[in-house]
Formats: structure tokens, sequence, C-alpha cells
């Protein structure tokens, strides 16, 4: 008999996504995904100055404050078919790329890592060992003896202190966790050396952005900082210079220790390079513009169909008519209803009235809706993107990939087929490629500000003007998690329809107009659940697409002190 | 020293941003010490940490659910603080527990943390407080007056 197991909230912080499988036979033989807070706050935007929409909708999120602000100016530059100019594209990428590299840092080691590393093992390690095997990994200075001895006694005042705190959510001793000891505690090194070095992503974001969190330095049309060599208020050499300085120390963390130890990670679960999968359908759109109309970019994007790369079909701009008319989104197991009755809508035609039943299995269940492209579901976020990478020919996309497959070869003793990246690992490994390539724009964008600015070029604005008449735009952004993008309608200078179709809506999809299931439901089957009232196989999983359905309620509970309500039925 | 005023909340639903909306409202009342930071946390987790490591006293402004009537203000301190933070229903409510056991782990957090909440009455749509929210503001802010105060550096009132 099927037992079936409910877990609600499944993130680890953004929370409010409710994930039930049904385990037959030790394996999953059904899932449902369910985001469990009505997102129709779009709404709060429509009548609005569309020059306003990036500081409101930048609110939506508790995450990804900086990218809905992007994908929103991109938004009504599309639809003006306004351009930009490069010191402002350079700026931006900028911003984009600390702040990729940021997400990606976190949600690997402060966020899914303890998916993997099992911290109270840590302790049983020989710090020696654990330095020897760092060391002959990676050079990073932070992997001596001395460093392995220091964290292992921390670790045993924190954890005899029983204030566990983020860590009492983990799966000490559960018979999936399979590191070794030192690898555990090279792990926990990295961690807490991650919250040092994750400062001067943030800290790149905060001097362009003038703030964190909630960026200020957007405007439709370009950027609000003005450019001088000789002014303290602005943004000068000097503090370019800083920031060169901090662009270096996260390249060396993400090449020495984020990206090895998500090889090791992979090499010591090779098994989780079979399970994960789901839809391998991928969609990602280019990103780091290099011109002003944004037809030229530094990393592609595109669509796979099948995990087969030969499909590859490049979306070419951000105007492009392949992405744009490929998308709608149904609501036929959502809450939601449209008024011209059912059927998939456009998201300039969208709709978000609610419509809420009880969670029905076969019914509506989920306040997410169902994109689709072209129809069918579509796995997006840096797997989508390595692969389009890959598929494209682009550079550094491969060089990053075969790095980390050789070290993650290296460690399991054979080879990895590039198959393998189609799984809950290859997500996660995906992800510190990215995080590598994303880097490497950063670096360049900081060198073409630079040589921009050397030319005497210290444009940063176009200033837009609205005409009277209906117009639509969309914004995209390949965010951490995935495409966003941004739908606006705008009618005489206002906003008349506002949609964002954020990645986690793609991948946290309910069932579609055609009843397939949507990613994370896909990637669930089959999974083997050990232990089904702690159900860690599911969990790394989901977390493997970096969740995030925060977009809304945050209050405060105390009554509730439950973690995570694990019901089996 | 190192102070930290942290407001949290989504102010794109309404008595939810009343952290945002008092931190906004402290700056323009009062002139702040340079040991007092004033941050605007939104929604966000993580993005945190640089903000709040190494503060000696930290003053969160949040809205919350105690079982008090609405629009109701409480001060939570000490050992209440931990556990209220330790409610994982609250997407970011968590975020703010990760980034404070996360600097735990890191020796960075803060040493002193005092909480003080507003029971909401709506939670609906809209980027305005409730009125009946938005008439215990000035509680709020004495409160985190009387907070810097003790700490011994005080906020001085604007003149009008």
């Amino acid at each position: 008999m099927a037992t079936r197991i409910t877990i609600d909230p499944i993130t680890r912080i953004e929370g409010h996504l409710r994930v039930d499988v049904e385990v037959d036979n030790g394996k999953v033989s059904r899932a449902w995904s369910s985001g469990q807070m009505w997102r129709g706050i779009e709404q709060i935007v429509q009548g609005r100055d569309p020059r306003d929409a990036w500081t409101i909708v930048q609110r939506i999120c508790g995450v990804c404050t900086t990218v809905h602000a992007m994908a929103s100016v991109r938004s009504v530059e599309n639809a003006l078919n306004l351009e930009v100019p490069l010191n402002a594209q350079f700026i931006r990428n900028m911003i984009m790329c600390a702040h990729s590299i940021h997400d990606h840092i976190v949600h690997f080691y402060h966020l899914s890592a303890l998916d993997w590393v099992d911290v109270v093992s840590a302790l049983k390690a020989d710090p020696v060992k654990a330095a020897q095997l760092a060391e002959s990994l990676s050079e990073w200075e932070g992997n001596s003896r001395h460093v392995m001895t220091d964290v292992q006694n921390r670790l045993k005042t924190f954890v005899g202190s029983g204030q566990l705190g983020v860590f009492t959510n983990g799966y000490w001793g559960h018979p999936a966790m399979k590191l070794p000891p030192e690898v555990n505690l090279m792990a926990v090194a990295h961690y807490l050396q991650a919250l040092e070095i994750q400062r001067y992503a943030n800290k790149i974001v905060a001097t362009l952005g003038s703030k964190t969190p909630h960026i200020q330095n957007l405007a439709v049309g370009g950027v609000a900082n003005p450019i001088a060599t000789d002014s303290q208020s602005v943004l000068t050499v000097e503090r370019l210079l800083l920031i060169k300085e901090m662009i270096d120390k996260l390249g060396s963390f993400i090449r020495n220790c984020y990206q090895v130890d998500v090889a090791a990670v992979g090499a010591f679960y090779a098994d989780w390079t079979q399970l994960g999968a789901g839809i391998t359908d991928y969609l990602s759109v280019p990103d780091m513009p290099l011109d002003t109309k944004c037809t030229r970019f530094m990393m592609p994007g595109g669509f796979i169909k099948g995990g087969d790369l030969s499909t590859f079909k490049p979306i070419t701009s951000y105007s492009d008519s392949y992405f744009r008319d490929g998308v709608a989104e149904s609501v036929k197991h959502s809450w939601y209803k449209y008024s011209g009755g059912n059927g998939p809508l456009h998201p300039w035609k969208g709709e978000t009235t609610p419509d809420y039943t009880d969670f029905q299995d076969n019914g509506k269940y989920s306040w997410v809706k169902s994109p689709t492209f072209y129809g069918k579901p579509a796995q997006v976020g840096p797997l989508a993107n390595v692969l389009c990478g890959v598929a494209a020919g682009h550079q550094p996309t491969v060089s990053h990939l075969n790095r980390v497959m050789d070290i993650a070869g290296k460690l399991a003793g054979s080879k990895l087929p590039m198959s393998a990246l189609h799984s809950t690992i290859g997500r996660h490994a995906a992800r510190a490629v990215r995080c590598g390539v994303v880097h490497e724009n950063l670096q360049a964008s900081w060198q073409a500000l630079m040589e921009n600015i050397a030319k005497g070029d210290t444009k940063t604005f176009n200033k837009p003007v609205f005409p009277k008449g209906e117009i639509m735009g969309v914004g995209l952004h390949e965010a951490p998690r995935g495409l966003l993008s941004h739908w606006s309608v705008i009618k005489d200078g206002k906003i008349a329809n506002y949609q964002a179709v954020v990645p986690t809506t793609w991948l946290a999809a309910p069932r579609n107009e055609a009843d397939e299931q949507g990613p994370y439901e896909a990637s669930l089957l089959k999974t083997p659940v050990a232990d089904p009232e702690r159900p860690l196989e599911v969990l790394r999983t989901v977390h493997s697409f970096d969740p995030c359905l925060a977009c809304a309620v945050h209050l405060t509970d105390k009554e509730q002190k439950t973690v995570v309500q694990v019901k089996a039925l | 020293m190192r102070v930290v005023v942290l407001g949290i909340g989504n102010m794109l639903m309404t008595d939810e941003g009343i952290g945002v909306h008092a931190v906004e409202a402290l700056q323009r009342r009062f002139i702040l010490p340079d040991a007092v930071a004033v941050v605007d946390g939104g929604t966000t987790g993580m993005e945190l940490l640089p903000d709040l490591e190494n503060a000696d006293h930290l003053i969160v402004i949040d809205a919350v659910r105690v079982g008090k009537p609405p629009a109701t203000v409480v001060r939570l301190e000490g050992d209440d603080v931990p556990a209220f933070f330790k409610t994982k229903l609250s997407p970011h409510q968590v975020g703010l527990s990760d980034v404070l056991a996360a600097l735990r782990f890191s020796g960075q957090a803060p040493r002193h943390v005092v909480l003080i909440g507003v029971q909401p009455v709506s939670l609906e749509m809209g980027m305005e407080l409730s009125p009946d929210v938005a008439r215990r503001l000035d509680e709020v802010l004495d409160l985190v007056s009387a907070e810097l105060a003790t700490i011994g550096v005080p906020a001085l009132e604007r003149r009008q």
C-alpha cells in the first residue's frame, strides 16, 4: 500500500511550498507540488507609472529583490523600444552578476549543503587528513590543518551549546548521508569561510546599487549612477578599483572552494546523478547585454528539447518572437479562474482572479500557475543555462564544466558522463559552473565599463517618453533560479496589466492544461525514500532547484514552532 | 559600539510591512547617533548577513502573531527572542533565524536582541498601514527610542 507524505513547508528558508508524495515499495510513485500562498501581488502596480513599477515589484520576493527590479525596468524599456546606454548595461551586469554569485554561494553552503553534509559527523574527522584532502584539491589558503582544527573546535562548542539553530533541521546520521567525516569537516570549514566571502558580493551590489537589500540606482532607461573621474560623491575610478579587489576575492573562493566542494558531493553521491532528472526540456534566456539594444550578450540562452543538445535553438534578443510567443500559463490545476473560461493565457492577457478549492489531487491544488513553452513544461535554472551554454559552444561554460567534471571524476575514481548532469546532483554542479561563468562576466563587465569611461563616455540614462495608446513589453533576466520574465501592458503611460512569471513558477508548477506534471513533480518520481518519517531524499531533489516561493507574507507566529510538518498518512 | 535597528516585512501587504514603515518613520522623527544603523530589511534573509554581523545590540521591528488583540504592540527580549525566531511557518522570519544561527556559528552574532512587534489588523494588499496600526506607529517609535536611550545611544527628536 502506498504511503502518503506531506511536507509543508519544504523550503529551508523561503517558505510556503508544500510537496505531497505517495511512496510505493520504497519509491515515490506520485507527486504534487503546491504553492501555499496567493501570489497576485502584481495587481498592486496596475494604474501606476511604469517608471515606478520596479521599486514596488522588487518587494514581491524576499530573496530576489534585485532580479525583479531588473526585469521590471527591462519590461518597460522593451515596450518603449528604449535603448540603454552602455555604461548602464555594464553597471547593471555587474549588479546582476554579483547578486547571482551571492545567491549561488549562499544557496549551496547555507541553504542546501546540509542535505548532503552531516555536520555532526565532522566532529569525528581527523583534521590533519581533512587538510591533506582539501589541499590536494585546490590552492585555497583556508585549508590548513590549523584551520580544520579550529573549525572542529568551534563546532564542538556550538553543538555542545545546544543552540544548533539552522542545523536543527538536519537529518544527522540519516542512512542517506554518505560523506566521510573529513569531507564533512572540509565542507563545514568552507561553510564558515563562505560567510566571510559572501559579503564581498553583497558589497559590490551595495556600492553600485546604493543600498542592499533593495537597490536604488535603477531607472527605466538606464541607471542613476553619475559617473565622474574626479568627484567623491559619484562612481569614481577609485571605487571601481575597490570593486575589482572584491571581484578577485570572490573568484578565488568560487574556483577553490565552491566548485571543488560541489564536485566532491557529486563524487560521493554518484547514485544521485541517476535521480531527479524530471523534465528535460530546458529553457533559458541570454543575459549580460553587450550593446544598447540587447541583441548581443555575454551569456547565451535558448531551448533544448528532451535533453538533446543538438536540438538547441537560441533566443537571440529580448524581442525574439520565438520566446515571446511561446509562453502561456494554465490555471486548470491552480486556484485561479480565467474570465474567458479554460485554456492557457499568454502573460500579456494574464488574469489573477482567485478561485480557491480544497487540495484536490486531480483538480486544483496550488496557488502557482502552470507556465508552458509551446504547450510543454520546461525546466529553467542554472542547469538549463549551462546546457544551453554548452550547446552554443560558449567557451567559459565549457571550461568551468570540464573542470568540475574532472575533479568529480578524480574523486569518484572514474570519469562522469555528461548525462550525469540531468539529475539532482547535476543541478548543484550546474549552479557552481554557472557561478564561475557569471564571475567571468562580472570581470568582463568591470573591464568594459572602465574602457568605456576611458573613452570619455559618461552617459548612463536615456529618458523614456510614453506614447498615447497601448504598448506591450517583456523584461527578461536569467536570474539565479532561472528564467524570469515580467510582462507589462502600458496604456496612455500607465500600467494596464502586469504579470511576473518567475523561475519558481516554471519549476513548482502544478499539472498543466494537458495534465502533465511540472518539473518538481516529475523530478520526484522513482526517488527512493528510506524512512517516510524523515524524507531527506525528497528534500534533496526539491532543494536542488533552489526553491523560492516567498513573494508574499512573513508574519511571525509565536504559537507555532514546528520546523517541517512531515505527515506520513 | 554598533547598534542595528532592523525593520522587516512586506510593505506591499499593509500591516505586514510595519517594520519597514517604522524604520522609515524613525529616521523622519529622530536624529540618530552614528553608532546606530537603520536597516530596511524588507523580506530578505541571508542578504542581511553583513548588516547584522558583530552588532552589539539588534532591535528588530516586525509584524507578530502573539495571540493578542489586533494592533497590540509587544516587546520581547532575552530567552523569548530566540524561541521566536525558530518559528518556521513564516518564511522571512526563518530567514532571519538562519542569519542569526549562521552568525552564532561564526562567532559574530549580535550580543543582545530585542524584538518590538505589532499584531496586525490587515494583511490585505496595499502599501499603507491599516488606520489602527498606523495609530500605534508612534508607540513603536517610542519603544525603539527608549531602547536606544537604555543602551546609551539616545535618539534626538527633530524640531517640529
